[in-house]
């Protein structure tokens, strides 16, 4: 018998098999967050949790009986009360045990674990801001190591071995270095001439001459630290792209408590995709009753305020903030607007202008999310009058999509409907 | 040496233990093992892990070494959460089938767990393994390993020669198909040279001796009475029907490359090795509880275990062996352990002191006096259905209060069929073999034919047995596989003799080429 002692072997086995069962699950898991999601409030969307993934996507399928129909026969222990001829009920599924075990394996879901990163970053994948088109060289920004020629001291990690080579191969040459051939040729010559019994001189000149070549190979060395060149690198300033982004919200006495929650729900999800995914975007926050104005972030989701409603306010007031501090030609510019849909019905020609001269040519993508409420058919209700009034707008070349919320569980939908990644030029009007 | 004190006589006490003492033990438990239940085993390699090496095992199904496939993965996953949370403990050990016969024990046992499971795997199932028919007709103990580590090279190969994602896919396929992957009739063993040139010498004989020069002019039987039809030919070129329908797709899938049959080949093969172990589950666990029980008591017996010690190993011997009723709630089938054991102990009753209804119902074996022979005869010549069909006596019946229920779907309700009495004990025997019989487990599905003058479609039958269907949702995915393995349509037709119960068709949509 001998014993082995396996303890210390390394361990992760199965790491490799593990790595592979998420890869393949990736999917499933990424899906089970996305149902999960659209379930729980947005503070909580942040949370992790445990996700559990549908034991059937990761099935392994096999030919085997089903669990039902046909005759079947089973013996089972702990017969107490039964004599032969009893009829007995099936037992109900969640009885479960003595007939079903005899075929099924009983797997049902494998849960993860996932931290709130884990869980963020898989409910935001592949959701993007469309045409982050203008790049600019800015000072701060990351530099990106460019190859450029060679220097002669350096890492030895950088070493660039060809062209080491090939100096020493010139110098060799140059110097007259003798190949290893040569030395072993007049090594051979000589002692040739030694076992023949050669005159001499003639032994002398050839002694002479391996001494020559030996010393030769040994002033000349093979690489000198002259030969070494190193890689060199410089560092270019990458262009990057910068964005800011306007939340437009209407906060006017149209708006009921239901509306503005939905309202914030949705700006909080976008300021969360946001800040989790680009770091060099701004945010502005702009509310507006009959009169707009610029807010920080703690008013625009937490203070109250009542008025009535004019939209092109806000749009001012986006537009002047443009002038004041994203110039168009350096930023990419996005716009967010929210709102029940009401509007001054007088001030609709002047939002019509405004987008159509001002904001839209300046922005990016401009998304227009409608508030209503869950009872009433969105589809079937009453065009707003800025719907309305949107839909005059919209067209194939015009960066702007509108969409309808009435219910919280919609906007998750509604903002990946919104942000997914997508050609660009397929967007289009719910 | 002054005589040894009754203390010294003890292997060990405490739960601690360290080689040293692992050695005493073992040849304790080899030399009760082989002196009194003459137990033949092979060379014992024993290897101490910890609980993770364990849980990694586990995903492997127990082998030390294997390709590379999520499918191993994702059954690491559960083991590990199920273990975490404390559903589920690990096993003790883990042992494998081959030579030497490697046995994987946790350095968390305490002294008692070590003997018990080397009694348990080192002499129990080593001895099954070395002995029982099926395994010595299906499995090659000295080159599985080998294989093994063939087989993960290989694979790794193909991974680095054609992707990851190539190789994986062909895998899932094999995977699904593995369980009709096995052969379940052991083909004609090659012949050799000597054993042929004997043979060949006594038909010579024979002839010789029998030789009349009137058999010549015997009229000889017309030429062949009916010529093959054209469907017969093609069948029997083929080699069709052909039920191992891995070994079917390696030798005549149009379209697979060499190293798509060779990965065909090792997953069959490895579905090949386990195919015994299906088959003699109950027996298996039921030898090894039987022997390691008899040990244990023989260690105790001898003094070289303490009260303590036994009483520890009963403990988790009772729990190993314990059958919950029908109606209990942690009731999941009959526990092989469990039936195993009381079978293989009532084997030893009827031998040693038979009751006048064991002589009736086992002539042959009542009274014969030598238990552990003929518990040895059994161990090498039966599995589970043949076991349970010649040797549940109507003692276990009662004992366990075995019997047996009939659900028809035609029914309203699922009837008792058959009771622990006079009338009732052979049909649960009966029933219960059946329930052993791993033919009856599986689905029989054969290939029947290809059509080969039209579109090369491959068609299957599962010849369904008391209108069980299969698993729908199951068979259409498996029989996609097939049909990106086969690379054209596939068609499977349940029926029996009197119905069609359902026809399954599947066209590749990414064929393997």
């Amino acid at each position: 018998m001998h014993i082995i002692d396996r303890r210390r072997d390394p361990g992760g086995k199965s790491l490799a098999n593990r790595q592979r069962f998420i890869r393949r699950a990736r999917a499933l898991v990424r899906k089970a967050v996305r149902d999960a999601s659209s379930k729980r409030s947005i503070k909580d969307v942040d949370q992790g949790g445990e996700i559990g993934v549908p034991a059937d996507g990761v099935r392994e399928p096999e030919l085997r009986r089903s669990g039902e129909g046909g005759r079947r026969e089973y013996v089972l222990p702990g017969n107490k009360r039964y004599v032969a001829g009893d009829r007995i009920a099936r037992p109900d599924e969640s009885g479960g045990g003595s007939s079903a075990s005899a075929d099924g394996d009983g797997e049902d879901e494998y849960r993860f674990a996932l931290s709130n990163e884990e869980f963020v970053d898989l409910f935001l994948e592949d959701l993007e801001l469309p045409d982050l088109a203008k790049r600019q060289v800015l000072g701060e920004e990351e530099d990106l190591p460019r190859p450029a020629g060679f220097k002669s001291s350096g890492s030895p990690s950088a070493l660039s071995v060809s062209r080491t080579m090939r100096r020493s191969l010139s110098r060799r040459v140059a110097l007259k270095r003798p190949k290893p051939e040569d030395l072993a040729g007049a090594e051979a010559e000589l002692a040739d001439a030694e076992g023949r019994g050669a005159s001499k001189a003639e032994l002398k000149a050839l002694s002479d001459r391996v001494q020559l070549l030996q010393r030769r190979m040994r002033l000349v060395p093979f690489i000198d630290p002259l030969d070494l060149r190193y890689r060199r690198f410089e560092s270019q300033p990458k262009p990057v792209a910068r964005a800011v982004m306007f939340c437009l919200m209407d906060v006017s006495g149209s708006m009921d408590e239901h509306m503005k929650d939905l309202a914030k729900r949705f700006f909080s999800l976008l300021y969360l995709f946001l800040n989790r995914r680009y770091k060099r975007v701004d945010v502005v926050f702009i509310r507006h009753t009959h009169q707009a104005r610029e807010v920080d972030e703690e008013t625009f989701f937490y203070s109250r305020e009542s008025g009535g409603t004019v939209v092109s306010t806000a749009l001012e007031e986006m537009a002047r903030i443009v002038h004041d501090r994203y110039p168009a030609a350096q930023w990419n510019i996005y716009a967010a607007q929210a709102s029940d849909g009401d509007n001054l019905p007088i001030d609709n020609p002047t939002v019509v202008a405004l987008l159509n001269t001002v904001i839209l040519p300046l922005c990016q993508y401009y998304a227009y999310i409608e508030v209503g409420h869950p009872t009433e058919d969105t589809g079937a209700r009453d065009a707003s009058s800025l719907w309305r009034t949107y839909q005059h707008i919209i067209g194939d070349d015009v960066p702007m999509a509108m969409r309808k919320v009435g219910d919280r569980r919609d906007i998750f939908p509604v903002f990946r409907d919104l942000f997914g990644r997508r050609q660009s030029g397929d967007r289009e009007v719910a | 040496m002054a005589a040894r004190s009754r203390a010294s006589r003890l292997l060990f006490s405490g739960s601690e233990w360290n080689f040293e003492t692992l050695d005493r033990i073992f040849a304790s438990v080899q030399s009760i093992g082989e002196k009194e239940l003459g137990l033949d085993t092979y060379r014992t390699q024993i290897e101490i892990i910890t609980s993770e090496q364990m849980l990694d095992a586990y995903s492997s199904t127990g082998m030390p070494l294997f390709y590379k496939h999520w499918s191993f993965g994702k059954h690491f996953a559960r083991n590990e959460s199920l273990y975490r949370k404390g559903w589920q403990g690990l096993a003790y050990e883990i042992v494998i089938n081959s030579d030497p016969c490697v046995c994987y024990i946790m350095e968390e046992n305490s002294a008692t767990m070590q003997t018990l499971v080397l009694a348990h795997a080192a002499m129990g199932h080593n001895h099954f393994f070395k002995n029982n028919y099926v395994f010595r007709q299906w499995t090659d103990a000295e080159g599985i390993l080998d294989y093994l580590s063939f087989a993960k090279a290989y694979i790794s190969k193909c991974e680095e020669r054609y992707g990851v994602e190539q190789v994986e896919r062909l895998i899932d396929a094999a995977h699904a198909l593995q369980s009709h992957g096995v052969h379940r009739y052991p083909g004609k063993r090659k012949p050799d040279l000597r054993s042929e040139q004997l043979r060949e010498q006594e038909r010579r004989e024979h002839g010789l001796a029998l030789f009349n020069d009137l058999w010549r002019t015997v009229p000889g039987k017309s030429k062949r009475v009916a010529a093959r039809t054209e469907a017969e030919k093609r069948r029997s070129l083929l080699g069709l029907p052909e039920e191992n329908i891995l070994y079917f797709l390696e030798k005549t899938a149009p379209k697979l490359a060499p190293w798509q049959r060779e990965v065909l080949r090792i997953v069959r093969l490895i579905a090949q090795y386990f195919y015994p172990q299906r088959q003699t589950k109950m027996m298996n666990e039921g030898c090894a509880s039987f022997v390691h029980h008899r040990i244990m008591t023989r260690l105790h017996e001898r003094g070289e275990i303490n009260d303590g010690a036994f009483l520890e190993f009963l403990h988790s011997h009772t729990s190993v062996v314990m059958q919950p009723d029908f109606n209990d709630r942690r009731f999941s089938g009959i526990n092989p352990y469990a039936l195993g054991f009381t079978m293989m102990q009532d084997v030893e009753r009827i031998v040693t002191e038979p009751t006048a209804e064991d002589r009736q119902w086992f002539p042959d074996l009542a009274g014969q006096g030598d238990a552990y022979g003929a518990l040895r005869d059994i161990w090498a010549n039966y599995r589970d259905e043949s076991f349970v069909s010649q040797f549940l006596s109507p003692a276990v019946i009662r004992k366990m209060g075995l019997f047996q229920l009939v659900d028809d779907d035609i029914e309203d309700e699922m009837e008792v069929a058959a009771i622990h009495d006079e009338r009732g004990y052979r049909e649960v025997r009966r029933a219960l073999a059946r329930q052993y019989d791993v033919v009856r487990r599986d689905p029989d599905i054969q290939i029947v034919d290809v059509d080969l003058a039209g579109d090369r479609r491959l068609e299957l039958r599962h010849f369904v047995a008391d209108g069980v269907t299969l698993e729908e949702r199951d068979a259409e995915r498996v029989l996609q596989h097939l049909a990106d393995l086969w690379g054209y349509q596939v068609r499977l037709i349940e029926a029996d003799d009197d119905d069609i119960y359902a026809e399954h068709k599947a066209d590749p949509m990414r064929a393997f080429a």
